[in-house]
């Protein structure tokens, strides 16, 4: 019997991204890394091309993260206070294809370090690597509206992708991407019509960055609010495909920022007996929390465990194999 | 695809000889279509339209069920693509692989001990999947034997072989254990043994094409209790074949996949294992088989399962109120929060394991979380100072402590004024809960 495959015919197509900028390209980095470009839904290769892989962001902060659980620092124990040779070691040990960079030092309860301190950092990371980074500010938003001219700047044609550009405060930053020729990302709070709406407002500052554009639109940890954005993000996703160009941008998410405050990332064995190896269970949250993300779309993910981004990657290279039907 | 009342009524006599309640042939088209009468109620109908219209009553995918008893196992009746059209049916069942050959009682006794309590539920593997890998009938009968003894879980037969599965069914027959698989070539006796002891039955392919074809085969001996294997081994085709047999399945009701489908998990690794359920689990696998019976991979794939077959409408809330943990009284701290379930038993959980009697204050915000309900003006100072009057807060305890959120720390000035109470804030995450009390309350 033959079966007839089942293909949808989606008209839309995410719109690719490009993020980092080569020596031709007037930025420093070794490579370009491209996201989107999808015409169907996560590795269905059957119906529709995925031109680009989902890709693997680690994060790099510029402070040590006293927060983080021993068992997640103690991968990073030889770099966590030099932030450049930690991206070092994210992509040249643990295989990151992305360093996202944080200036927590900013943050006026913690350092209030200057646009200028800022700066170093960023330069000195941007020499370590040649991969393309990704720059959040510190959570402030007034000083993060301070610091990000001068980075953005600094880092002039790097097309640096720009991170939390939210509705009630995203023109410093699109006003700095346009300028110094970066991408962005556009942050709503899980609500696809917000996610949308920031989308065209970018894009009414200049038609140019509407291909510069990832959007985040708020995720959850496993177990923790995860399945609203599963379903928020695999509606988006449908509705870019369905056509809407105002959705069709390529996502990204902060895994592990959501994760590693949660307690199956924290507690012991001993506290927990049923729960298993606080080591693997730990990176496994992550893991799973990233997995479950990829199958509603997410083009990059930010994360921290080594093993979990090893884990991923592995998935990703399994998914990305073609899974066409023979045709009879 | 459901028929409307007109389709329904072409394909009736139209001689409105009332017998089947209704005074037209058209009035009982349209009580069909709304399903407010059954098919069988019209004596009337030709053969070829009684089965029409039956097929297209029934659900795209059949409901089945595995296993006996109070833990019974029922998988399939899917009616959706995405989560966010309507809440999934039935939970993915796992089932944690047992090879007959290996030391069966151990096994078992680490599958019963997979059982998780997080926040207010209880997660724990479904079921056994007892594998002929001696491919020996009397050792699989011997195995079958220690596991009918050592568990209540139910039980999938894994073997192709019908003498052993005859011999296994001799021990676990009466438990209604799923039989994996029938294939082309023992599938016309695997389907009598499935019928003879009332079990489903796995239908197991190389291809969508060479399932379809098998499927009808054993549609054609007239068994329908059934589950379909693709048979794909790597992710990738894995996720292919399950987007398809559900797509074909909902979509064009198309009759051959209109069961419910199990994949087996291939990776050694079972980190990597758990990757490939995490997978299975979001796009449309019924039953998983496992190899892994490590509770650090199984817990964060069971909790997947849980996000992903939420009811995506309205979330679980508990009732608002006042709360005593333990045997609470005037001395007893007060922890305040949201009424959302999963928010609720979080903190619940924390608050009961510091072992100090406490109250908890779950206000109402419509079952959202500490941060949504803030940002939509539902937890605020004013609905917090509301709820600790309303619920009597100032009757039970005999102090004017009250703990916040500590994502909410900016209410903390707020409240004091509306409340006259003193606001202590609490740390942001519920885990940082027994550290806290053991600060302040002991
Ligand atoms: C899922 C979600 C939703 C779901 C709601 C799910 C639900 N039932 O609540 C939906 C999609 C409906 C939603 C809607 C909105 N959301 Co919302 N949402 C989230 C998300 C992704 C996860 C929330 C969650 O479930 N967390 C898990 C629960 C368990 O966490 P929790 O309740 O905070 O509890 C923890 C702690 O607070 C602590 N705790 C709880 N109680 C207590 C008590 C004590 C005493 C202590 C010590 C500790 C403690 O312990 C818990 C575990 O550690 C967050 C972002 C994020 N990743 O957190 C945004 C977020 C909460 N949402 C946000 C917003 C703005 C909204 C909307 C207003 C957006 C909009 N305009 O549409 C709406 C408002 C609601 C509405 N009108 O419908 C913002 C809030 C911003 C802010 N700081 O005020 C967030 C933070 C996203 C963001 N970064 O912008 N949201
Ligand atoms: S019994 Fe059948 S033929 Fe008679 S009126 Fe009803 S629908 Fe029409």
């Amino acid at each position: 019997m033959v079966v007839e495959i089942y293909k949808e015919k989606y008209r839309g197509q995410i719109r690719e991204v490009v993020l980092g900028a080569t020596g031709a390209e007037g930025g420093t980095r070794s490579h370009t890394i491209t996201v989107g470009g999808e015409t169907t839904l996560p590795f269905l290769h059957f119906e529709g091309k995925i031109p680009n892989r989902p890709v693997v962001a680690m994060e790099v902060w510029d402070i040590v993260p006293e927060d983080w659980p021993a068992g997640l620092k103690e991968y990073f124990a030889d770099v966590l206070n030099d932030p450049a040779a930690w991206a070092k070691k994210c992509v040249d040990v643990y295989g990151a294809d992305l360093i996202a960079l944080y200036f927590k030092s900013a943050d006026p309860e913690i350092r209030d370090a200057s646009a200028s301190e800022c700066v170093a950092t960023l330069k000195k990371v941007l020499e370590a690597v040649g991969v393309p980074l990704i720059v959040y500010g510190c959570g402030n938003a007034e000083k993060d509206n301070l610091i990000i001219g001068p980075l953005a700047e600094a880092a002039e044609g790097e097309n640096l992708l720009l991170g939390g550009a939210e509705l009630d405060n995203y023109r410093s930053i699109a006003a700095a991407a346009m300028a110094y020729k970066h991408s962005l990302i556009a942050q709503s709070p899980i609500d696809i019509n917000i996610a949308k709406q920031l989308n065209i407002l970018i894009s009414e500052m200049s038609a140019g960055l509407l291909g510069r554009i990832v959007m985040d639109p708020t995720i959850a940890a496993l177990g923790y609010g995860l399945e609203y954005s599963y379903s928020i993000m695999e509606r988006a996703r449908l509705g870019a495909l369905n056509g809407d160009k105002m959705l069709a941008m390529p996502m990204i998410g902060n895994v592990g920022h959501e994760v590693w405050n949660k307690k199956e990332a924290a507690v012991s064995a001993s506290e927990e007996p049923g729960w298993g190896e606080q080591a693997e269970r730990s990176m496994a949250w992550e893991a799973v929390t990233a997995m479950a993300l990829l199958h509603s779309g997410m083009d990059i993910l930010v994360m921290r465990h080594p093993g979990a981004v090893r884990l991923i990657k592995k998935s990703i290279d399994d998914l990305m194999k073609e899974n066409s039907y023979a045709t009879t | 695809m459901a028929l409307t009342g007109l389709d329904i009524f072409k394909l009736l006599p139209k001689t409105n000889c009332k017998k089947c309640g209704y005074l037209t042939c058209l009035a009982f088209a349209m009580a069909l279509a709304n399903g407010k009468s059954s098919v069988d109620a019209c004596p009337e109908l030709s053969a070829e339209a009684r089965e029409t219209l039956s097929s297209a009553a029934e659900p795209p995918i059949r409901s089945v069920n595995i296993g006996s008893g109070e833990k019974i196992v029922k998988v399939g009746g899917e009616t959706e693509l995405f989560r966010h059209d309507k809440r999934f049916n039935h939970p993915v069942a796992i089932a944690v692989a047992v090879n007959d050959n290996e030391d069966v009682e151990a096994k078992i006794d680490k599958i019963n001990s997979l059982s998780f309590e997080r926040v207010g539920q209880h997660y724990e593997v479904d079921m056994v999947a007892l594998m002929n890998t001696s491919g020996d009938a009397a050792v699989f009968k011997e195995a079958a034997v220690k596991a009918a003894a050592g568990t209540d879980k139910n039980f999938i037969l894994v073997t192709r072989d019908t003498l052993a599965m005859e011999a296994a069914l001799q021990v676990l027959g009466p438990r209604k254990p799923l039989l994996y698989a029938a294939d082309g070539d023992n599938y016309a006796e695997m389907t009598e043994l499935a019928k003879a002891h009332g079990c489903a039955l796995a239908v197991r392919a190389g291809d969508l094409h060479a399932l379809a074809e098998l499927t009808a085969k054993v549609i054609a001996l007239g068994y329908r209790e059934l589950v379909l294997d693709p048979g794909a081994q790597d992710s990738s085709r894995i996720l292919a074949d399950l987007t398809q047999l559900r797509r074909l399945a909902v979509r064009k009701k198309f009759r051959p996949f209109a069961y419910p489908v199990i994949t087996f998990t291939t990776k050694e690794d079972p980190a990597e294992e758990m990757m490939q359920i995490a997978s299975a689990t979001a796009k449309y696998a019924d039953i998983i088989v496992v190899r892994t019976d490590r509770a650090e991979y199984l817990l964060p794939a069971l909790t997947l399962r849980e996000n992903i077959y939420a009811d995506p409408q309205k979330p679980v809330a508990v009732e608002p109120g006042l709360y005593a943990v333990g045997d609470a009284g005037e001395h007893s701290p007060v922890y305040c929060t949201t009424n959302f379930s999963l928010t609720y038993f979080l903190v619940e959980g924390e608050v009961s394991a510091t072992r100090i009697p406490s109250y908890i204050l779950s206000v109402d915000t419509n079952g959202t979380s500490v941060l949504t309900a803030y940002a939509d003006n539902k937890f605020t100072a004013e609905t917090i100072a509301r709820a600790m009057e309303e619920y009597g807060l100032e009757q039970k305890v005999g102090h004017k402590n009250i703990v916040i959120p500590g994502a909410v720390a900016v209410l903390k000035g707020k409240l004091e004024e509306e409340s006259g109470w003193n606001v202590i804030v609490g740390p942001r995450e519920a885990s940082g809960i027994q550290k806290f009390a053991k600060l302040h309350f002991s």
